[in-house]
């Protein structure tokens, strides 16, 4: 299934605005950055676990262990700092 | 009744919008309104500018929903969001938030409670410029925390 990855902020500076992907069915957004931290040193670095990463899906704020739908679209964000 | 959310890069004037929130509605008793700035410095360094990006789409359905959140906390009778975006410059406003009650003591507990929630669940970045370059602004774990007041958990500061 394609699934639209974008990122915001310092990720983005480092990763692009936007990239897509294919994943096997079932498979979870925590599966999606594995993926992804294996795809370039870039990734790598910018998504390892560690590092304050934040996930949502569907514009909607979710933890790794969401199931992905064909055609979602997932975001990877640093923490926020509105206001 | 006006819209309650307004992301965008225009600046607010805090006294139409509190006679605009006023204006529709005759059983609002108490006006509560905080406003935030961009502070001339930040750990100790000059800030000349601040960027603000946020996630179009995302963060108006966040702000949305958090404003239905103090509807059922609260015995409120409205509340709006403003939130800019973009590049702002030490004193500019960035943020309203105001709420209108019958009896202020609703008002002046949801207004912070928005303001709490907007600080830590919202896709708001912002990135400061000082002499030494531009940087991201790192979340606060103080702001979890002051989220927990409410009895909500927040992880956001990591």
């Amino acid at each position: 299934m394609k699934i639209q990855i974008r990122y915001f902020a310092s990720l983005r500076e480092v990763l692009g605005a936007q990239e897509w992907l294919d994943m096997p069915s079932g498979s979870t957004l925590g599966d999606l950055r594995d993926v992804l931290i294996g795809s370039s040193a870039r990734h790598a670095e910018a998504l390892a676990r560690g590092q304050a990463v934040r996930c949502a899906l569907a514009q909607r704020m979710c933890d790794e262990g969401t199931v992905l739908v064909d055609g979602a679209e997932v975001a990877f964000f640093p923490p926020v700092t509105g206001g | 009744m006006g819209e309650r959310v307004s992301v965008r890069h225009a600046d607010f004037d805090l006294s139409a919008e509190v006679a605009t929130l006023r204006a529709v509605d005759a059983g609002v008793g108490a006006v509560v309104v905080f406003v935030g700035t961009v502070r001339d410095h930040s750990s100790g360094q000059n800030v000349s500018r601040m960027e603000l990006e946020h996630y179009p789409g995302m963060t108006e359905t966040a702000i949305e929903a958090m404003i239905d959140a103090a509807h059922r906390r609260f015995d409120i009778r409205a509340a709006r969001v403003v939130h800019r975006i973009g590049v702002l410059e030490p004193a500019d406003q960035i943020v309203l938030v105001a709420v209108t009650s019958a009896h202020r003591g609703q008002a002046f507990q949801a207004c912070e409670f928005l303001m709490d929630y907007l600080k830590t669940q919202a896709p708001f970045w912002k990135k400061e410029s000082t002499a030494e370059g531009s940087r991201w602004v790192d979340a606060r774990s103080s702001d979890d925390a002051a989220l927990q007041r409410w009895g909500l958990s927040s992880g956001n500061a990591g």
